[in-house]
């Protein structure tokens, strides 16, 4: 594992920013630590306070003052970082709509991963380097012997660590993905308690439990024995040097080749040298976790996206045509090779079994998806050269489950034209059967919707999704797309569902895409994809 | 009981494991303390070979501090094995305690939301933590702090007095205050992470909508005004939560610092040997308390995962058992004027509910949702009792049985019947113990599973978590089958065709009914359609002006 992406400190102006102002800061402690020693074992072996009393004090009101001065920006850079971070993933999602979802959780809690990371680990790192390098320094002027015993264990640390993790890895990883599979167990069993409990299980099942729980230990202890021993290694070495450079220095000052203050200032060092090195160790869970966080970030700005295309508004298109496409999910084709035209101010109802393309032929009229061969032409034009915005600007489109947003019902419905009057506002509404939904919520136009708009039901949010279309309508879009508008209804509500969308598609160029033919009469033509030979043979 | 501190609570659960966790603090305070004797021998070494005493006058020493380097990390590892073998241990106790008392409290109201199970799951599992980081850091803090306290007023009494101020100021009061002073700032990013969280799913998972009415930019501008205000509060905190940090390097600093002035105003007592240990002792002893900020950053969350924990632990059982009673002569299904509700002062979700249901006859009971059709599941699975009125099996009043026993004779499948992460064999198994692989398959073939499920290795298929390696579909027939083989007298099927496409849904009805036919049948269903198979249809309404329920009508048998 590498202990700092690169694409960090490339990528994030505030890494580099963190990166310098730690370093300065951890410049400052190491020459507080080195001043701190060297005046307590000259007070200790003087036993005078002269000097020493006013200026040891000054220093631990500086180390204290830097401690909390380190914490406090390192805390604001983590902040920084972070924000900078998400603000580039959500930017460089929203264009691709298909890995939208996972993203939220990345874009909140994954990167609180890195609050540890850069706040506590990077810090510790940077004076894992200085303090160890400036002891050595200083040692090495007072007493070689003691320099040449912390010189040759302190490099041992890291070396036995790489061996210890090199030699354990496969092995370590090996059992971890054992022991997630047994935690998941617990969670899959609490889950499924229902379940067990209708079977008469359940008292099996905890014990089951137990057993389960007690191999989890016996693996996981497995594990600890060979994940404590790099901390052992490390804790082992720190410690011993301490102990042989404290008899090597007696010892010399037993024979009279030293002197009282160096050897208590070459005591009081050797530790500190060690103990940076023991922090990152104690930190290195949360050095991983930063770590895989800003790999994940990466990985998904690293995906492309498809480049937006400009360009002048597009008029009325009087026909749209698919020429030959062919469209795969993955390695299962669901539209091969289909030709179809769709005439200005005619209703094409669209209907076929569940996976048979019909929610990918409005993706692509939409332009969430391009064709993987064929083309779909405006009055001759390839689509995919208009402008996608102006194009969407032509479009109502009435999705299978729209989303609904934490504002209110108003601001849901002219998601599209937030210039709106309430009196259109309230028209539409009307048209597409709201009006007694607006009488029953508190604040009518003015309620808000809650997350995902759940303070409506699933026939309510049809209906806020068929009056964006009316409003889409009455602002001259010609062209109407439905998916499955009335398939999680009951059939009371999808009666009036089915009447409000008679009158939306009136004169519009219009697809329905339905699984039952009950549509037939409002449409001028069908297209059955279960018919559609290309694709039958297919499947 | 209930009133006590959620934590001592916790801490009270590992009692049966006390010797592993008292031989682990042991072993932590070995460790530290062997740091701390470290530095003090040494003083003491050095400072007496400065005076250039014979050789055998520092041999005790010199032995003595090589030990102590070997001491540490030897007692730190054994620390580490030892309470997280005990914390397992424990935590093996708890989670079957858990699961104990949550098969007897309700499964169904609890189960509603999965986000609810995954923190009970967590809020368990965090007891380990406790465990491990939570009580094994101060105790040893306790054991190695009264022995260094102990040494240094051995030297000075002034100096042992001031370190054990010191320790306590920087161990206890700074951490516990930079805790509480940490808790504003934990609220105020959690309502700003909240806003951001909203908009951040209105902006991705509304996306498509988004994109179609031009409307992303404005979404996109809201998720940045609320990151802006949640970085805001994060780095206008942060000049507080530094605070800790910054009064522990204090608190440590002076400490040393006034040992030192004491120390050499008292030097003609102690001479540079006492001096020596008695300052180089103050300087090791923080890293005593050092864990000790991050137990008292912890217990906050720790608290919170035992007051939920105990929540579940300390609720009453659902179902009692009454006395026996006479039993009548009536084959089938009897309920008469079943009243339930969820709490004392909450409105009725059943009220007055009659029904009749001799063998052999199928019904549906429809509803709008929220009218109590999963209630009446949940009191014929024996889930809950009624509230009033009576539940009667072939005469035998059901709440004078033992749960298991109704199970027995009333069965099917449950809301959101849980698939396994397992084979489709062992899935199977649960419902019948030790049935061949022949009984499985006949079963499969009555669902119409055989064949889907035989690309993917027929029994042995693995179903993935939550059975997301199935489709909706045949997740709803294996849960069926699973009915099936259990075969109780009275199938009740609570939405079985829930969360499936219209055409799904028609074709798992069809065979539904094609293999429940002969039996008797409880369908509980919001969708009317196609139900003119059965013996008749029960609608149930909401409780209020109009009657609770009407009498199952008796229809000549459509069969």
């Amino acid at each position: 594992m590498r202990p700092l992406d690169p694409r960090l400190v490339r990528g994030v102006a505030a890494v580099r920013v963190h990166l310098a102002v730690v370093v300065v800061l951890g410049m400052a402690t190491t020459g507080l630590i080195l001043a701190q020693a060297w005046l307590l074992a000259r007070t200790i072996a003087t036993a005078e306070l002269a000097v020493s009393v006013a200026a040891l004090a000054a220093f631990a009101v500086a180390r204290a003052a830097l401690a909390y001065g380190g914490e406090t920006l390192a805390l604001r850079s983590a902040a920084t970082v972070k924000s900078a971070l998400r603000r580039r993933l959500v930017r460089h999602v929203v264009d691709d709509p298909h890995c939208a979802g996972e993203v939220v959780t990345l874009a909140t809690r994954g990167l609180d991963a890195l609050d540890d990371y850069v706040a506590r680990f990077l810090p510790q790192l940077v004076l894992a380097v200085l303090v160890p390098a400036a002891v050595l320094v200083v040692v090495a002027r007072a007493d070689w012997i003691s320099a040449l015993v912390i010189g040759l264990t302190l490099p041992l640390i890291p070396l036995f660590m790489a061996l210890v993790g090199w030699h354990t890895e496969a092995r370590t990883q090996r059992q971890w993905r054992l022991l997630e599979r047994l935690a998941g167990h617990f969670l899959d069993v609490v889950e499924g308690l229902p379940t067990l409990a209708l079977f008469r299980r359940s008292r099996a099942a905890a014990a089951q439990i137990r057993a389960a729980t007690d191999a989890h230990r016996d693996a996981t202890l497995g594990t600890l024995r060979i994940a404590f021993l790099s901390a052992f290694v490390l804790e082992l070495l720190a410690t011993l040097a301490v102990a042989l450079v404290a008899v090597e220095v007696g010892l010399r000052l037993l024979y009279g080749h030293l002197d009282l203050e160096t050897a208590l200032l070459v005591l009081i060092l050797a530790p500190e040298a060690y103990l940076p090195l023991r922090e990152v160790g104690a930190r290195f869970h949360a050095s991983t976790e930063g770590v895989a966080a800003a790999a994940r970030v990466f990985e998904v700005l690293e995906r492309p996206v498809p480049a937006e295309v400009t360009g002048p508004p597009v008029p009325a298109p009087r026909v749209v045509r698919f020429e030959g496409v062919s469209l795969s999910h993955g390695a299962v084709p669901v539209l091969l090779g289909l030709d179809l035209t769709l005439a200005a101010g005619t209703t094409t109802l669209v209907t076929g079994r569940s996976g048979a393309g019909k929610s990918s032929l409005l993706a692509l009229l939409l332009r969430f998806t391009p064709p993987d061969a064929g083309r779909v032409t405006v009055d001759g034009r390839d689509l995919a050269e208009l402008s996608t915005r102006e194009w969407r600007r032509l479009v109502a489109w009435v999705p299978q489950r729209p989303h609904l947003f934490d504002a209110s019902l108003a601001d849901n419905i002219r998601l599209g034209s937030p210039d709106a009057s309430r009196a259109e506002v309230a028209r539409t509404a009307e048209r597409a059967g709201l009006a007694d939904v607006v009488a029953g919520l508190p604040a009518g136009y003015d309620t808000r919707l809650g997350e995902r708009g759940t303070r409506l039901s699933s026939g309510q949010r049809q209906r806020v999704a068929l009056a964006r279309a009316f409003l889409r309508r009455a602002r001259g879009a010609p062209i109407v797309l439905l998916d499955e508008p009335t398939a999680h209804l009951d059939p009371a509500t999808a009666d009036g569902v089915r009447a409000a969308v008679a009158d939306l598609v009136r004169g519009a160029t219009a697809v329905v895409v339905a699984h039952d033919a009950g549509w037939a009469d409002l449409a001028d033509r069908v297209l059955d994809l279960d018919a559609t030979a290309t694709v039958g043979a297919a499947r | 009981m209930t009133g006590r501190d959620p934590l001592l609570r916790m801490i009270a659960l590992a009692r049966p494991r006390g010797a592993r966790f008292a031989l682990g603090v042991l072993a932590a305070a070995v460790a530290t303390a062997s740091a701390v004797a470290l530095l003090a021998t040494a003083a003491w070494l050095i400072a007496t070979a400065a005076a250039q005493p014979p050789i055998t006058a520092l041999s005790v020493a010199v032995v003595a501090t090589r030990a102590l380097g070997v001491t540490r990390g030897v007692a730190r590892y054994l620390e580490r094995l030892v309470t997280h073998d005990a914390a397992l241990r424990t935590l093996s106790d708890v989670r079957v305690r858990v699961f104990r008392r949550l098969a007897r409290t309700e499964p169904v109201r609890r189960f509603r939301s999965g986000d609810l199970v995954t923190r009970l799951v967590g809020d368990t599992d965090a007891t380990q933590d406790l465990l491990i980081r939570g009580l094994t850091p101060p105790a040893a803090a306790l054991v190695t702090g009264v022995g260094v306290v102990a040494l240094s007023t051995a030297v000075l009494l002034p100096g042992g007095v001031l370190l054990a101020a010191g320790l306590l100021l920087g161990g206890v009061a700074v951490p516990l205050l930079a805790a509480a002073a940490g808790r504003g700032p934990g609220r105020r990013a959690a309502a700003a992470r909240a806003k951001l969280s909203t908009a951040l799913v209105d902006a991705l998972h509304g996306a498509p909508d988004l994109h179609v009415h031009g409307a992303m930019d404005a979404a996109v501008a809201r998720v940045e005004a609320a990151d802006a205000a949640l970085t805001r509060v994060a780095r206008r905190d942060a000049t507080l939560l530094g605070l800790g940090s910054g009064a522990s390097a204090l608190v440590a600093g002076l400490t040393v610092w006034g040992t030192l002035v004491l120390g050499v105003a008292a030097v003609d007592g102690l001479g540079t040997v006492g001096l020596a240990v008695l300052v180089l002792t103050a300087l090791a002893a923080f890293e005593i308390v050092a864990p000790l900020p991050a137990v008292a950053a912890r217990l906050g969350g720790l608290r919170a995962a035992g007051t939920r924990l105990f929540d579940v632990l300390d609720t009453p059982p659902a179902v009692t058992r009454r006395p026996a009673a006479p039993v009548r002569d009536e084959p089938g299904l009897r309920i008469r004027g079943l009243r339930v509700r969820y709490g004392p002062g909450e409105p009725w979700v059943l009220d007055g509910l009659e029904l009749d249901l001799p063998p052999g006859r199928r019904i549906a009971v429809v509803g709008p949702s929220g009218v109590g059709k999963s209630t009446l599941a949940a009191v014929l699975f024996r889930f809950r009792d009624p509230d009033g009125g009576t539940v009667h099996l072939d005469g035998v009043d059901v709440t004078t049985q033992d749960p298991d026993e109704v199970r027995r004779a009333i069965g099917g499948v449950p809301a959101d019947p849980h698939v396994f992460d397992a084979t489709v064999r062992a899935n199977l198994l649960l419902a019948r113990p030790g049935a061949t692989d022949a009984e499985l398959t006949a079963v499969l073939d009555r669902v119409r599973l055989t064949a889907a499920l035989a690309p993917a290795g027929g029994l042995d298929a693995e179903t993935g978590p939550h059975g997301d390696r199935l489709s909706g579909g045949m997740r709803t027939r294996l849960a069926l089958a699973r009915a099936l083989l259990a075969d109780p007298r009275v199938l009740v099927l609570d939405e079985p065709t829930a969360h499936l496409d219209p055409e799904t849904r028609d074709a798992v009805l069809a065979d539904v009914l094609h293999a429940t036919r002969g039996r008797t049948l409880v369908l509980i269903t919001h969708d009317r359609a196609g139900l003119d198979r059965l013996d008749a249809v029960v609608e149930l309404r909401p409780p209020g002006p109009v009657p609770a329920a009407i009498r199952a009508a008796p229809r000549p048998a459509a069969r």
